[in-house]
This record gives structure tokens, C-alpha cells and sequence, in this order.
């Protein structure tokens, strides 16, 4: 905390220059943002910023990183194996979490009827198999090469075709057009990537249907993360290309936890997952140090989010009339 | 996308003209149904090429099972459609030994009560024993269930059909068509060619499957199209079949099989009057039993059950020692030779032959391709387990595809094919080492050999546990 601890001093005496009417929302967000020193470069070109959505949750290093491996998503022997076979994992988890929530459901299509919004979706690994199992998905995905390559790949598949449909955005740039639509929001190996989760959330928060869903899974902060995550996988046995994990952005669960309650989204299950580089499988587990997923459901009574949080709303004019406002809830 | 729809029209229109001279009766059917066809190939789930009595039960199987309502199914058959009104009086010479895993697996589509409505016959008790000595093994079981059953293929077949017809909207069977040429997907690649596997059927009609199942028996063209290597020879021996009438009616629920030196002769039982025959011989014995007259034919069978020409003094008294020392060892109930019912007459032109072989796929599974059935593994009938694998296969592929299915994956992925693969072969190979193991033991009347069958023989039959594996074994 502490080296970040300097970065926000420093980034405080850049921004509110720029930004003199999102001061305080700056200022909050910093605070969220667990930032490294390659941070910095974001920031030298901040009119980039201001011409799209003066907040966001991606981070353009990771969209170039991704962009480089983009051409490889489908190849079930590739680099992205571990992630395909995943699917073994997480399709059973929403599909028998989601099957609980509904009442009645045709056989053979478990999830028909249901609207599932799959942000982060690369090139479509997850929302496939979603499709195949009745819902209409919405994939998205910010860096337009994944965008491609999953449309390319459902073309071939008529029913596919029909049930999914792909958009090159963030997700914060859809909350205002589809709030909530969603019966689940699915947020895999997504979280550690994003430069601002609590507005992720809340963005998740805001679409979802009262009752809805929210999954995600992702990779806890600690140690034995570092070594097996980072050091292990992308530095020796290069199981996941190098640069794709920053352990600073790792979330606990009851980090995860602590920003989901508050927005309004109850937390069901938390499990904790280990693959085998071995065996190329995954497994359930009761240990949550390393991968884990989690289903939150978004509370079906009214119940509000904070003030400050509504401040953060990715819409400029919402941004100008709420600036007066100045209540920080310093959270860290 | 549209230039290859284009290009696919143009190329259906060239085959038709080709085709023409040849398919006048069935030119405006063909026409119509290619031309619906034309705009895009539709894209099936699952086509199982091949519908012979595996085949059939695996597109039932898949029609039927809960997690595949959604999903499109085709069954490619070469032949045509064969309707069973009424059962006829005569029963047909070609039947199966059923085991009850495959009674399970026919039963979980609602086959079986179609085939015990039409007719089968259970069998109790099992003897096989040697012609060359006294050594026999008699298999039952305990609690007096049936071992099995014996159903003609037709009757199978009927009712397989039946099932077909009630799952129509998800299994579309298509008759007289054969599948002539397979177009493989490329390996991962971010090419524009379809990832699917694409068949053209000898019509000229293509279509595009995202698994493809070969169930077309032990020549498969699907093995032979995705390259696949098969071990197999010929034996030199072919199969006699008849339909053959009991001497005075009996309770007829006993499989009998003998070892003779050319080849195991079998007897199943069919009804209190009628048991089915099965003997497998030299070619050119087989070629002679089926020519030569009716009364020298039941003459042969009934010596090769009864006479003991084959016996030799020396297993003869080797053989009686060893059952005295089981006797001392075991001396609870110990199970006496019996003698197979006679056979008074064969039904006229119930005789028939077929050539014998071994053959094993050395990989049942390729991506968005599987095989079951003969076309991945042939086996010797002496242990009356061809059909009965052909069934486990299919139980363990639909098993990995209903769980892949409801997983959402892509059913022609290979992470759940290699599953299937690994099961049954597991399963198949030891059973075909067995089967070829026994034949080989049993073609030879050389002493030493003689001498180590019978006490191995004898020595199975004293280990009760021993027999129950093998019982087991092969029931599934």
C-alpha cells in the first residue's frame, strides 16, 4: 500500500488540473485503484480521456496486451487451454446457480428465456457454451480484435448465430442503455484487470435485473498467488503468457466481498478452484488462495447504494450535476 | 460466406445433370430435397453414418436422452427402410446373445419392451466345454437371473425403429442414402473454411455435421476416410447359421457351446422348440454344411454335441485326476457333463455363412469423429460379445455427450471424446485378447495344449469368485 500511497500524491497534483469538475470523483476512484508505476504512462495523455467516458474500467495495457494474443482464443491446445477447460467449471456453476433462481425450464435448452451479459468475453470461450445452453448472451469485450474472432467463430453455428450477439465496448458504456436487462451478469477472469472495481460493480449492479445474478471468477491476493500465479505460470512453466496477470490487481474475496454488500449485491457462494498444469483439468476445492469463483445476487427490494456511489455514474452531465456533492467516503 | 453458397449451388447443379441418366425414379424426390437444401447446408449436431443395430441405437439413445431435445440428429442408412408388419411364423437364422447391460442400455429408450412384446428367449445356464477331454464350466447364476437373452437382429431392429419414429422431430433418419466422401476440418486456424465436418452422401447432396459417429460395421468408411489404422485379420474360419428344431420340447433356457478342434459349435436357445445355431468352422467345411441335405446336416451337428472321437486316454485320466482334487478341495456340488437337447430337423433355408474376423481400431476417436460399434472393434462370435460391446460403446459415448451436452461444449471436442476412448478401450481390448486367446487355444487338438486348457477349464469352473469376474465381466 505504501508505494501506491505515493502514486495517488503524485497523481492528485496532475489531475485536478484536468479535471477540475470530477475532483472529488477522481480522488475517490484513486483511492480504489491499486495502480502500478506503468500506470503513470495512462495518465501523460489524459485528452484522450476526457474526448470518451471520463471514467473507465479498462486499462489500456491490458488491451494491448490481449491484442497480441488475440488470433489464439480457439485453440483448445494453445495458450489459452487452461481457460477452455475452465468452462468444465464455470458453465456447471451458472447454469446450476441460475437453474435454482427460475421456476420451470425446457429440457435440453436449461437456460432459455434468460438474458446473460458475459463482460470480458474475449473471444467468446465462455458465452459459447452459455448459447448452447438456451440464453441469449450478450458478449463484450474492449479490444475489437476479440470482438472479431468471436464473431467470426459463432458465424459457422446458425443456432449460435441467432442466440449471441457480440459489441466492442465497456461495460460502462452500456449501463445506460441497458439497465436492468440482465438476469446474470458474467465477470470471469475479468476483475483483475479492471482499473476501477468498485465502479465495475456498481456498472454490474445497474444492469442487472432485481434478483439477477452476478458471476465472477478471478484470482485471490496473496502469496501463494504470486508464486504459483505469476511466477510460476507465466515466468517458468509459461502456462499463461507473460504480462497477462499484475498481482497488485489480484482481489481477495473479502475484498470482492466488501465492495459487492455494499453496492447491493448479496454474495451466495464463494469457492475456491485449483488447475492441475498436469492433467490440464480444474477442480472444485475448499481453498480459495489461488482461483476462486463467486455468485452474488442483486438484492430484489430497493435497496440503495450509497450517495457517493451514485455519483460515479459514467454519464458527464450526471457527472457536472452530482460535483457538488463533495461527500468522499474514504474506503480503502 | 455468400460466394461459397454460390459456388456450392453451381457444383450441385453440375452433379444433378451428371446424376441424372442414373436416378430417373427418384430424380424430382432428390431434386426437390436438394434444393431446399441449397442455401445453406443445414448443420446437424450429430450424424451417426451407419444404421445397422448399433447405429440405430445410438441415434435412439442420443434422440431420447433429455440434455439432446434441442439438438438435431441424423441417422444415414444404405439401405431401406424394413417395416415389420406381422412377425413371421419362421424365425430369422441371424439373432444375438443380449447381454443385460445391453437389456439396460435398450431398455433406457423403451426398445426393450418393444422386443419382449415381439419375442426373445432368456437363458439361465451357460456349459462350454472341450471335445478333446472332459473339462467343461458351467455358468449360472445363483439367484436363478436370467444370463441373457437370445433376440433375432430383426425383431432388435423393429423395435429400434419404432423408437426412431417416436423421437422423429429430433432424429431424422435418411434411407437408402450413403455417406461416398468426408471433408475434414482444418486444424485450428483463422481460416474462413467451415469449422464442421462435411459429408456428401451419393446423391450429391451435402451436409455439415459438428460430430460425426461411424457405426457402418467392420469396413467402415468413416475409419478408412479420417485414416485411422486397423489392426485386423481374417480367421480362417467362417460362420454357419441355421434355425434348428429340438427332438421333444424342453425348458430350453441353457446356451450350450462346444469346443472342436476347427471351431466352436454353439446352440442357443430361441423357444421350448427352436434353438439357433452357430458354428464356426473351415471355409470350406462351412461351404459344405450349408450345401449338403437336410438329414446329414442335423446328423453333423448332433456328433459334433455328442460324440467324443476327440477324447484321448492320457487328458482323460489327467483330466479325472484334477476333478478328484478339486473334489477334495471343494467338495461341494460339482457339475456333471450334460448333454445338449437333440435336434430332430433345420428349417429349410435357414442355413447361411458369413466369413470371421478380428479387427481393432487403434484410435476409436478423432476430433469431431468417434467410432463404435464394429466399425472400431470385431470380434470372434464364440463368446457372443460383438453386439454387447457394440452396446457398451454406445452407453459410454452417450453418457459423455449428455454430460457434454449439458456442459454446453462443442460436441465434437476432443476433451470428452478422449474420455470415451479411454473407457472403452480399456473395456474392448481385454476382451478381444480374450475372445482371439480362446480361439486359438481351442483350435488345436495337440496334447500339451489339450492338457492345459482342460485344467484350466476345470480349475475356472472349481473358482466360484473367478467365474462371477468372468460372468461380470461380460454382462455389462
Amino acid at each position: 500500500m505504501g508505494n501506491s500511497g505515493h502514486q495517488l500524491t503524485r497523481n492528485l497534483q496532475i489531475k485536478p488540473r484536468e479535471f477540475n469538475e470530477h475532483k472529488t470523483i477522481c480522488f475517490r476512484s484513486y483511492n480504489m485503484t491499486f495502480s502500478c508505476l506503468t500506470r503513470m504512462k495512462a495518465y501523460r495523455s489524459p485528452w484522450q480521456n476526457l474526448y470518451s467516458t471520463s471514467q473507465t474500467t479498462v486499462d489500456s495495457n491490458e488491451v494491448k496486451t490481449f491484442l497480441a494474443l488475440a488470433h489464439k482464443w480457439w485453440d483448445e491446445q494453445g495458450i489459452f487451454a487452461p481457460l477452455h477447460s475452465m468452462n468444465d467449471l464455470r458453465v456447471p456453476f451458472i447454469r446450476d446457480n441460475l437453474l435454482k433462481t427460475s421456476a420451470s425450464h425446457q429440457q435440453g435448452k436449461p437456460l432459455s428465456g434468460m438474458k446473460i451479459l458475459d463482460v470480458g468475453c474475449g473471444g467468446g470461450l465462455l458465452t459459447e457454451p452459455l448459447g448452447r445452453l438456451g440464453a441469449s448472451v450478450t458478449g463484450i469485450d474492449p479490444v475489437a480484435e476479440n470482438i472479431k474472432i468471436a464473431q467470426h467463430h459463432k458465424s459457422f453455428d446458425p443456432v449460435l448465430d441467432e442466440r449471441i450477439e457480440y459489441k466492442v465496448c465497456s461495460l460502462e458504456e452500456i449501463v445506460n442503455d441497458t439497465a436492468e436487462v440482465f438476469d446474470a451478469v458474467v465477470a470471469s477472469e475479468v476483475v483483475e484487470h479492471v482499473i476501477d472495481l468498485e465502479l465495475f460493480i456498481q456498472c454490474c449492479y445497474q444492469v442487472l435485473k432485481p434478483g439477477g445474478s452476478l458471476f465472477i471468477t478471478t484470482i485471490n491476493k496473496t502469496q501463494l498467488s504470486y508464486a504459483l500465479g505469476i511466477v510460476f505460470s507465466e515466468q517458468i512453466m509459461g502456462l499463461v503468457p507473460k504480462g497477462t496477470h499484475t498481482w497488485e490487481k489480484f482481489v481477495s474475496p473479502e475484498k470482492l466481498e466488501s465492495i459487492l454488500e455494499p453496492n447491493g449485491l448479496l454474495v451466495h457462494t464463494v469457492a475456491g478452484m485449483i488447475y492441475n498444469p498436469f492433467s490440464g483439468y480444474w477442480h472444485w476445492s475448499d481453498n480459495t488462495s489461488l482461483n476462486y469463483a463467486a455468485h452474488a445476487v442483486k438484492s430484489s427490494a430497493q435497496e440503495r447504494p450509497e450517495p457517493a456511489a451514485a455519483a460515479l455514474q459514467g454519464d458527464a452531465e450526471t457527472l457536472h450535476a452530482n460535483a457538488s456533492s463533495s461527500r468522499v467516503n474514504m474506503k480503502s | 460466406m455468400a460466394a461459397r453458397t454460390g459456388s456450392m449451388t453451381g457444383l450441385l447443379c453440375v452433379r444433378w445433370w451428371s446424376s441424372a441418366p442414373l436416378a430417373v425414379g427418384r430424380l424430382s424426390l432428390a431434386a426437390c430435397r436438394r434444393w431446399a437444401g441449397s442455401s445453406a447446408d443445414t448443420v446437424y449436431d450429430v450424424v451417426v453414418s451407419g444404421g445397422g443395430l448399433v447405429g440405430a441405437a445410438m441415434a435412439c439413445a442420443l434422440g431420447h436422452d433429455i440434455h439432446f431435445r434441442d439438438k438435431k440428429i441424423l441417422l444415414l442408412e444404405a439401405g431401406p427402410k424394413k417395416v415389420l408388419e406381422k412377425l413371421s411364423d419362421t424365425y430369422s437364422n441371424r439373432v444375438s446373445s443380449i447381454s443385460p447391460g445391453s437389456a439396460t442400455l435398450l431398455s433406457s429408450f423403451g426398445a426393450w419392451d418393444h422386443i419382449c412384446n415381439m419375442r426373445c428367449k432368456a437363458f439361465r445356464r451357460m456349459q462350454v466345454w472341450d471335445s478333446c477331454s472332459e473339462a467343461l464350466i458351467m455358468f449360472d447364476r445363483d439367484n436363478l437371473d436370467d444370463m441373457g437373452y437370445i433376440v433375432e437382429n430383426d425383431v432388435i431392429m423393429c423395435a429400434l425403429t419404432k423408437q426412431l419414429e417416436a423421437v422423429a422431430d429430433r432424429v431424422r433418419v435418411l434411407y437408402r442414402s450413403k455417406a461416398v466422401d468426408y471433408a475434414w476440418p482444418a486444424p485450428f486456424s483463422m481460416t474462413d473454411s467451415s469449422p464442421w465436418v462435411q459429408i456428401t452422401l451419393g446423391d450429391g447432396s451435402t451436409l455439415q455435421t459438428k460430430l460425426l459417429i461411424g457405426a457402418d460395421g467392420h469396413n467402415s468408411g468413416v475409419r478408412r476416410a479420417a485414416g485411422i489404422q486397423n489392426v485386423s485379420w481374417t480367421y480362417d474360419q467362417s460362420a454357419v447359421v441355421a434355425t434348428l428344431h429340438l427332438s421333444e420340447a424342453t425348458e430350453n433356457n441353457v446356451a450350450w457351446q462346444r469346443f472342436l478342434p476347427s471351431g466352436p459349435i454353439a446352440l442357443l436357445p430361441l423357444s421350448d422348440t427352436l434353438s439357433s445355431l452357430v458354428w464356426s468352422t473351415s471355409h470350406d467345411h462351412a461351404a459344405e454344411l450349408v450345401s449338403m441335405g437336410e438329414e446329414e446336416f442335423v446328423d453333423a451337428i448332433n456328433s459334433a454335441f455328442w460324440s467324443d472321437a476327440n477324447h484321448t486316454d492320457f487328458v482323460d485320466s489327467a483330466s479325472t485326476m484334477l476333478r478328484y482334487v478339486v473334489t477334495l478341495l471343494k467338495p461341494t456340488r460339482v457339475s456333471a457333463r450334460q448333454l445338449p437337447p437333440s435336434i430332430a430337423k433345420v428349417d429349410a433355408k435357414s442355413r447361411a455363412l458369413f466369413p470371421l474376423g478380428l479387427g481393432h481400431a487403434a484410435e476409436y476417436v478423432r476430433p469431431r469423429v468417434a467410432l463404435i460399434g464394429d466399425a472400431a472393434h470385431r470380434v470372434h462370435p464364440l463368446a457372443g460379445q460383438g453386439v454387447n460391446m457394440g452396446f457398451g460403446d454406445i452407453s459410454s459415448l452417450v453418457h459423455h455427450l449428455s454430460t457434454a451436452a449439458f456442459n454446453g461444449k462443442d460436441l465434437g471436442s476432443m476433451s470428452h471424446l478422449a474420455g470415451y476412448e479411454t473407457d472403452r478401450q480399456r473395456h474392448n481390448t481385454a476382451l478381444l485378447a480374450a475372445t482371439d486367446l480362446l480361439k486359438r487355444l481351442y483350435s488345436t487338438n495337440a496334447t500339451p495344449l489339450v492338457l492345459l486348457r482342460t485344467w484350466g477349464l476345470q480349475a475356472t469352473n472349481a473358482v466360484s469368485p473367478l467365474k462371477e469376474q468372468i460372468m461380470a465381466f461380460a454382462s455389462k
